[in-house]
């Protein structure tokens, strides 16, 4: 019995230990959206390719869709634009993009020169769109339902595994 | 219109009065508070920066957000729960408390607590050896001066 | 082909230690003192061997061999020669290879400083840091070669990272690494008595220097990393509570736990087990530390790149080290013994109490540093545990140990009346108390924290000063200096390093109760007014740097219309990697510091415009590194004392003369 109390140390290491495996996985800078599950922020910016129209989140309402935040003097996005732009050819979910704190005609050039998966992009200037959003860096996806609900938000470039694993399976979910 | 000319002189200085009374705080007062609280917000972008240090742009963006949140007349706790809705609890460096974090909070407590009661138990076992030395400790004592002894 | 030197002596001192590791246990279980007698042997040539290894990373470094990767990512043929040797532990590899280095080095000391340690024992204790060594050696070659190639060679380098390119890089790693690895030392010490079965007061004798040295080493390195960090991030802030200063902390709480621990299990033979669990905690945070800053488990300043790898060798390795040495523990602490019993208030108790304190605190840091990623693991979200934590939970926690320091020397061995001790200390109390509820009168704003912070600085002093009276008055010698003289080194350390802990509390409570900042924008010409100074914004003027391009401000500072300085802070552009670097200026006075930074150009023209300038006032700041220092001072005063020069005694005086030991301290 006297050797339990000295093998209490050993416990507490022992749980540390599992934990720390854990948080070998985990990436410590990923911050998770608290918007799942939740409304959709509005919004209503003016379209990049006509600017004398704007779009809005209510517009989209009764249909599944993604909302990618691009821009055009983000390194990253280019990882994950080809991918984009294969997924607008399948036509299987929408893809409006978000130009953040962009220039208008550079990020129309961009577009240009990489290719154009989106539906429509809006400009949103001054980024308070994207803060509404709890956009913290760039590219970051989010996955929109029917009744305007964020379902799941991909930070960083979608790479292919996301893609296949994640966000396609729920967008056909939703789209039931 | 003489009552006219009088009921809009009225008016006009009804909304000044209006106007004083909804004058934003002291300049210095607003900006000390506003440093106050954003040491206590974390930058996204330089995660190890508070949002007064950061100078990435989109701690820019947001010091901004909160002074005009500030201006609008919101408290510290709304300012707080406004980013926190935007970007969880990560964002603030003095996390709250909730079911999740009750061990973070209570646990120091909770370990001095122990700690004191294990420092009782072995003051209880200590002082009733007090009087008497116990054989063990006496004949490591000899065996100590054994071992220097040795050593000459 | 130095490098391949280099890393050849690495793979050579793999082997040495693995020998080291083995043959001195194997003759410390069978009595063999052949095999034990490898040891000291052993632990030397890989000492060597790695100094080899370390001594080709250095050249290559100075040299500017760009064919070696780590030197194309960490250094510049521009950077000056002092920074290109830092740059040799300014990355992960290298860094390593300095830990490496340092457990070489220490292990060496032991050689030479066991004269009178018994065979086994001190077979068992090399055995011991060999195989640490192993397991960093082991590390070192599979995932973390510092001696990798880069064909072809690249024709210039990266550059070290502009802000380890300070005087700070050269002295705050090897400093803070001789206090990591030091406490090695008595975790061997601790392991090697388990194996043996042996745990008693001479065993404390030998493990207290060792322990005392590195901690004060700790001490100092800490002190600096903390003083860098001030003078260089350029926002005046000294501890900002991030993982991995905490990494450091840690195991400063708990040696310091330690050397008090085994003050008790030397003088009384009480605290064995205890004091061999926190050698074994405090080396084993000292890894942990490792683990986290070079794991990516969590987000700090310091982490290195990092990589799955290397994250999960880490922790396999910390599995087996602190693992199996807090499994030996669980098997072997019972056997140890008890030591003798003392009173509910004695010198023990107090210690004991003291001895508690500091671990919860300890405790309270690896909580508050590990709860995110505890909750991270568990997917109970994200959350953030910073400065206001750490504030709220760590000072109360402290404030009870430093009342104790005030108790503890005072309190006597085994049996201290409380009566006696209130009589005693009733003095040293009320002009604590009262001191410290006036002084802030003094000092421009009474708040009620800045009086606790007084009354515990000063609480320590009125102590020491009463310990001191105390010794004197009981002392049969007579005069003044004889009566001094009486009193060990041992214990002239011990009122110093505490005094120390005053000095650091005092400028940590005057700054935190006072400290003025002001981030303004300034015209050309234009002044601020900042705690009874006037600063005035003279413009900024470009030119180069040995490797970057600077802008340098001018701000004068005047009182009372009278110019006291004229103060030049900096704004740096690095050439090799375009990074900017904030150069604060500062005026270093005993009663604080004027603390000058440029903050952002506000106009379009940098040279004529205007610019942000923050402005700070941090009175006695400097007394927290001061007083840090006095601490690592007493700790090496303590270590002087002629009861460790042992062996030097034996050989010069001829047996018989039955020399005392030093009085009962």
């Amino acid at each position: 019995m006297k050797n339990l109390r000295w093998s209490i140390p050993l416990a507490i290491f022992v749980v540390l230990v599992a934990f720390l495996w854990v948080g070998l996985g985990r990436d410590p800078r990923e911050v998770p959206s608290p918007l799942i599950g939740k409304p959709a922020p509005a919004f209503r910016l003016a379209q990049l390719h006509a600017p004398t129209k704007t779009l809005s989140a209510q517009d989209l309402k009764g249909k599944v869709w993604l909302l990618n935040v691009w821009a055009s003097w983000c390194v990253s996005c280019r990882a994950e634009h080809p991918l984009l732009v294969e997924l607008a050819k399948s036509s299987l979910v929408p893809i409006y993009g978000l130009d953040y704190k962009d220039d208008p005609s550079a990020g129309r050039t961009w577009l240009a020169q990489n290719g154009d998966p989106y539906t429509s992009s809006v400009i949103d200037r001054d980024g308070r769109v994207g803060i509404d959003y709890g956009v913290y860096g760039v590219p970051e996806t989010f996955l929109i339902d029917k009744a305007g609900v964020v379902r799941y938000k991909q930070i960083g470039p979608i790479t292919p595994d996301a893609l296949k694993d994640k966000i396609l399976p729920l967008v056909r979910e939703l789209q039931q | 219109m003489k009552r006219a000319v009088i009921a809009a002189a009225f008016l006009l200085a009804a909304s000044l009065a209006w106007a004083v009374k909804m004058e934003p705080p002291a300049q210095e007062a607003l900006d000390a508070r506003l440093k106050k609280l954003e040491t206590e917000l974390r930058c996204l972008v330089c995660q190890n920066q508070t949002l007064a240090d950061s100078n990435a742009d989109l701690a820019d963006d947001l010091r901004r957000e909160v002074r005009a949140l500030a201006m609008d007349g919101k408290s510290d706790e709304e300012i707080k729960a406004y980013l926190v809705a935007r970007y969880g609890d990560f964002v603030l460096y003095k996390p709250p408390v909730k079911p999740t974090t009750w061990p973070l909070w209570f646990g120091p407590f909770a370990l001095l607590v122990a700690g004191g009661g294990l420092w009782w138990a072995i003051l209880r076992r200590r002082t009733r050896m007090a009087s008497t030395p116990p054989a063990v400790a006496e004949e490591a004592q000899a065996r100590g001066r054994e071992l220097l002894d040795e050593q000459r | 082909m130095i490098p391949e030197f280099g890393h050849f002596a690495l793979i050579l001192a793999l082997l040495v230690a693995l020998a080291q590791g083995t043959l001195p246990l194997i003759g410390a279980a069978f009595d063999e003192p052949r095999f034990m007698a490898v040891a000291r042997p052993a632990a030397r040539a890989q000492f060597l061997l790695v100094a080899l290894a370390f001594g080709c990373l250095a050249a290559s470094f100075v040299g500017n061999d760009f064919s070696v990767v780590n030197v194309a990512t960490n250094s510049n043929s521009e950077l000056p020669l002092r920074y290109r040797v830092a740059a040799t532990w300014g990355s992960h590899e290298g860094s390593l290879l300095l830990w490496t280095l340092m457990l070489g080095g220490w292990t060496t000391a032991v050689t030479v400083f066991s004269r009178n340690l018994p065979q086994a024992l001190l077979a068992r204790v090399i055995a011991v840091m060999g195989w640490v060594s192993v397991g960093f050696l082991l590390f070192l070659l599979f995932t973390s070669n510092p001696f990798e190639r880069l064909l072809p060679p690249a024709p210039e380098g990266r550059d070290l990272n502009p802000l380890l390119q300070d005087p700070g890089m050269v002295v705050h790693p090897p400093l803070l690494y001789m206090g990591y690895v030091g406490f090695s030392v008595a975790f061997s010490f601790s392991v090697a008595a388990l194996m043996g079965g042996r745990l008693d007061a001479t065993w404390a004798r030998w493990s207290r220097p060792w322990t005392t040295v590195a901690w004060a080493f700790l001490t100092i390195g800490i002190a600096l990393g903390s003083g860098w960090a001030y003078y260089t991030l350029g926002w005046g802030g000294w501890w900002f509570w991030d993982p991995v200063e905490n990494a450091s902390f840690m195991p400063w709480l708990t040696g310091t736990a330690l050397i008090h621990s085994l003050a008790v299990t030397e003088k009384r033979g009480a605290f064995r087990s205890w004091t061999v669990l926190l050698a074994i905690l405090a080396f084993s945070l000292s890894l942990l530390g490792t683990f986290l800053v070079r794991s990516g488990v969590l987000t700090s300043v310091h982490a290195f790149a990092t990589d799955p790898a290397r994250g999960v060798f880490i922790l396999a390795f910390l599995a087996v080290v602190i693992g199996g040495s807090l499994a030996l523990f669980a098997w072997r602490a019972g056997t140890v013994g008890l030591g003798g019993g003392f009173d509910l208030v004695s010198r023990e108790s107090a210690l004991l109490a003291n001895n508690v304190l500091l671990v919860v605190a300890m405790a309270s840091v690896l909580l508050g540093t590990l709860y995110p990623l505890f909750l991270d693991a568990l997917d109970l979200g994200k959350i953030s545990v910073g400065p206001p934590y750490f504030d709220a939970v760590f000072y109360p926690l402290l404030a009870p140990a430093i009342f104790l320091m005030g108790v503890g020397p005072v309190a006597r061995w085994s049996r201290a009346p409380l009566p006696e001790l209130a009589a005693r200390l009733k003095w040293a109390l009320g002009v604590a108390v009262v001191t410290a509820l006036l002084l802030p009168f003094v000092l421009g704003r009474w708040t009620p924290l800045v009086s606790v912070g007084l009354f515990l600085a000063l609480w320590i002093v009125t102590t020491t000063i009463e310990n001191l009276r105390q010794r004197i008055a009981g002392s049969h010698r007579r005069g003044f200096l004889a009566k001094l003289a009486a009193n060990s080194m041992s214990y002239y350390g011990m009122l110093l390093a505490h005094l120390g802990v005053a000095v650091f509390i005092v400028g940590v409570t005057l700054v935190k109760g006072y400290e003025i900042e002001q981030d303004v924008r300034l015209d050309v010409g234009q002044s601020v007014s900042a705690g009874g100074y006037e600063f005035k914004f003279l413009g900024v003027t470009p030119g180069p740097g040995p490797n970057y391009r600077a802008l340098t401000g001018s701000v004068e500072v005047s009182k009372d219309g009278k110019l006291l300085e004229t103060l030049h802070p900096e704004k740096r552009i690095y050439n090799a990697s375009g990074q900017t670097m904030t150069i604060a200026a500062i005026s270093t006075q005993v009663h604080g510091d004027r603390y000058v930074s440029l903050g952002e150009p506000l106009a379009n023209d940098d040279v004529t415009g205007a610019w942000g300038v923050r402005i700070y006032l941090k009175p006695f700041v400097d007394w927290i590194w001061v007083g840090a220092f006095l601490m690592a001072l007493g700790g090496f005063l303590a270590v002087s004392d002629r009861r460790y020069r042992f062996a030097v005694r034996r050989r010069e005086e001829p047996a018989g003369d039955a020399t005392a030991p030093a009085a009962a301290d």
